[in-house]
């Protein structure tokens, strides 16, 4: 136990003054003498004191502008304690003060240029090393483009197809009853045709790979950057962008186009199987309708949308996971800007690529 | 004088799957002394402090702390030992999204009523004490090793811990440094009478800091005993040990 009792502006202090204690003991000071005026404090009852008691000591220290040479009588042990858990003044660090919105907004924007010139930067980078890289295959490790194309195209064929097949599905639900008031069931084969292979297959497929993909790019070069993986690279005279990035940039380049393919085929067998089992439209004019409408410039448009999409997802991802800073947490933060940024770029492209159809 | 036993296990046997790390550990730790565990990297140091702190459950044997057999409490009685221990992880541990600052605060916030007042002039005593003044407002990935280190102990002391556990304190620390922390152990065992439990590999810091020793050799307790009887034991690879700093 703890007492507190005042004389002559002498504040007597006895019992135990520990971390238990305290929070009782300062209340007891304000309520009884907050307001009294206290010059010395006397420590000779003070049984046991460790480094909390010694904070509260200094904290009626200060509220009444003394000096540790106002603390009298305590044992040498006592003492002792105070003069090794005493804060020392003036020598911590400043809370620093957050900047005011002005400051912010300009930071904001100055951050926003910086980023995408960094960005640039670093597309224009890995697009010079990715076609030299095709050529000259020194400076990455044997198999990588193979590990990649797996990790990113085959390992997402299931995710693609299914999700492909359900949009399928709901696009010719939704479309062909709507037809079908006007008797118009066999224009659903040329609906659907140019729909998925000019929108829906690219933007599925681009904003499942950047989810997926994309996110364990960022999370893979973050997690690389802030375990000095990068720089270890660095020093062995290695091209970070050649050796990590590169590998990445040709694999999504050449599955990207194969996994839309497939998403368009999926999407079309889903609206086939609706067309002709519950619309009534023969086999042969779905199929014959869906392939005529189709122009070529309608596939190669969709080919470089594709490759766009790709382009996009695997920059952003290394953008984002090469500009990484902090520790673990910094990863996450990588990751999910990266997720959010790139399905951002792609629906952005794919507003822009509309344009051009016209 | 007979010492107060702190920590006491009796055949603990700890596994990791079928690979067993601890072989029948029965040691003694007293109050108000620091021992220290040694063996080579990978012997199971590390395993010992977490089995006899209930993060991994021991597979078999017996663990007591302050007298209580910890491996039958339950989970809240257990969190009142640990409220009473504080532990340095090898690595830190600091939680990475928020400032030192808020670090040393969470235990002071979460299970004290402390004051404002007094808490932000606990954390600042904290830092102090490790040296890492400068450094209350930055977040753990602006440190370097030693310095999250230090601010780690910082949090391990912010309850008073009676008994303070360090897996490595001085891993990563230079000699200047790691002497400051070892006088800093010593205050805290002259001035605070805590029992610590530390594993390290500091010949020099053993010498300054080591009341008592425990080796452990391929998950056998191999010695237990003073640093002096340690030096004499007669045991090859304890010899050995105090031998390689003194070429
Ligand atoms: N989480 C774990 N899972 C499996 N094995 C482990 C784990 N942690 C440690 N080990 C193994 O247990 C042994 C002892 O490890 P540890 O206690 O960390 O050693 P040290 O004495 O260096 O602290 C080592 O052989 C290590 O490989
Ligand atoms: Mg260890």
């Amino acid at each position: 136990m703890s007492k507190l009792s005042i004389k002559d502006q002498t504040l007597n202090i006895s019992g135990k003054i520990v971390i238990a204690n305290i929070t009782v003991l300062l209340k007891d000071f304000d309520h009884k003498f907050g307001k009294e005026k206290i010059s010395k404090l006397n420590l000779k009852d003070v049984e046991e004191i460790d480094g909390a008691g010694v904070s509260f000591i200094e904290t009626i220290l200060d509220r009444n502008k003394l000096t540790s040479e106002s603390l009298e009588n305590g044992n040498p042990t006592i003492m002792k304690t105070i003069e090794i858990f005493k804060t020392i003044k003036g020598e911590s660090a400043v809370k620093p003060v957050p900047d005011n919105i002005f400051v912010k907004t300009g930071d904001n924007f100055l951050s926003f240029i910086k980023q995408i010139v960094d960005g640039l930067y670093l597309a224009s980078d890995t697009i010079w090393w990715s076609i030299t890289g095709i050529v000259n295959k020194k400076g990455r490790r044997k198999g990588s483009v193979t590990e990649q194309a797996i990790a990113i195209g085959l390992d997402a064929l299931p995710i693609v197809a299914l999700l492909s097949f359900v949009i399928g599905f709901i696009l010719t639900l939704q479309s062909g009853f709507q037809l079908q008031k006007f008797g118009a069931n066999v224009y659903i084969a040329d609906l659907l045709s140019i729909s998925i292979v000019r929108e829906m297959g690219p933007l599925i497929t681009a904003i499942i790979i950047a989810g997926r993909s994309g996110s364990a790019i960022a999370s893979e070069i973050a997690t690389m950057k802030v375990t000095e993986e990068i720089d270890a690279l660095k020093m062995m005279a290695l091209n970070p962008i050649k050796y990590v990035i590169v590998p990445k940039f040709h694999a999504i380049t050449l599955t990207m186009p194969i996994l839309v393919a497939f998403s368009i085929l999926i999407s079309m067998g889903a609206g086939l199987l609706i067309s002709v089992g519950f619309l009534d439209v023969a086999l042969e004019v779905y199929i014959s309708r869906s392939i005529n409408i189709l122009a070529v410039k309608d596939i190669i448009i969709t080919l470089i949308k594709t490759i766009t999409f790709s382009w996009l997802i695997v920059i952003i991802g290394a953008y984002y996971g090469m500009k990484v800073t902090g520790g673990a947490e910094g990863v996450g933060k990588a990751t999910t800007s990266s997720v959010v940024t790139s399905i951002f770029a792609v629906i952005l492209a794919d507003a822009a690529f509309s344009l051009i159809y016209l | 004088m007979k010492k107060d036993i702190i920590i006491k296990t009796t055949d603990l046997v700890a596994k990791y799957g079928d690979n067993i790390v601890l072989d029948g550990i029965s040691v003694e730790m007293y109050k108000g002394e620091v021992t220290v565990i040694l063996g080579t990297s990978g012997c199971g140091k590390t395993t010992l402090l977490k089995n006899i702190l209930r993060m991994y459950q021991p597979f078999s044997g017996k663990v007591e702390i302050f007298g209580e057999e910890v491996l039958n409490l339950d989970d809240d009685q257990f969190n009142e030992i640990l409220k009473r221990t504080g532990m340095l992880f090898q690595n830190g541990a600091l939680l990475n999204s928020i400032t030192v600052y808020d670090n040393v605060a969470i235990p002071l916030e979460q299970h004290t009523n402390l004051t404002r007042e007094i808490i932000d002039r606990i954390i600042k005593t904290k830092l102090h004490l490790v040296n890492l003044d400068h450094a209350v407002y930055l977040t753990p990935s602006e440190l370097s090793g030693g310095m999250k280190k230090r601010a780690a102990l910082a949090r391990a002391l912010a309850l008073e811990p009676e008994i303070l556990f360090c897996d490595e304190p001085s891993a990563g620390l230079d000699p200047v440094t790691s002497a400051d922390l070892d006088k800093l152990i010593i205050n805290l065992k002259n001035q605070l009478n805590m029992s610590m439990v530390i594993v390290t590999h500091e010949l020099a810091s053993i010498h300054r800091i080591a009341d008592r020793i425990i080796y452990l050799h391929k998950g056998k307790l191999l010695f237990a005993g003073t640093l002096d009887q340690a030096k004499k034991s007669g045991i090859p690879q304890v010899e050995e040990f105090f031998e390689i700093g003194s070429f």
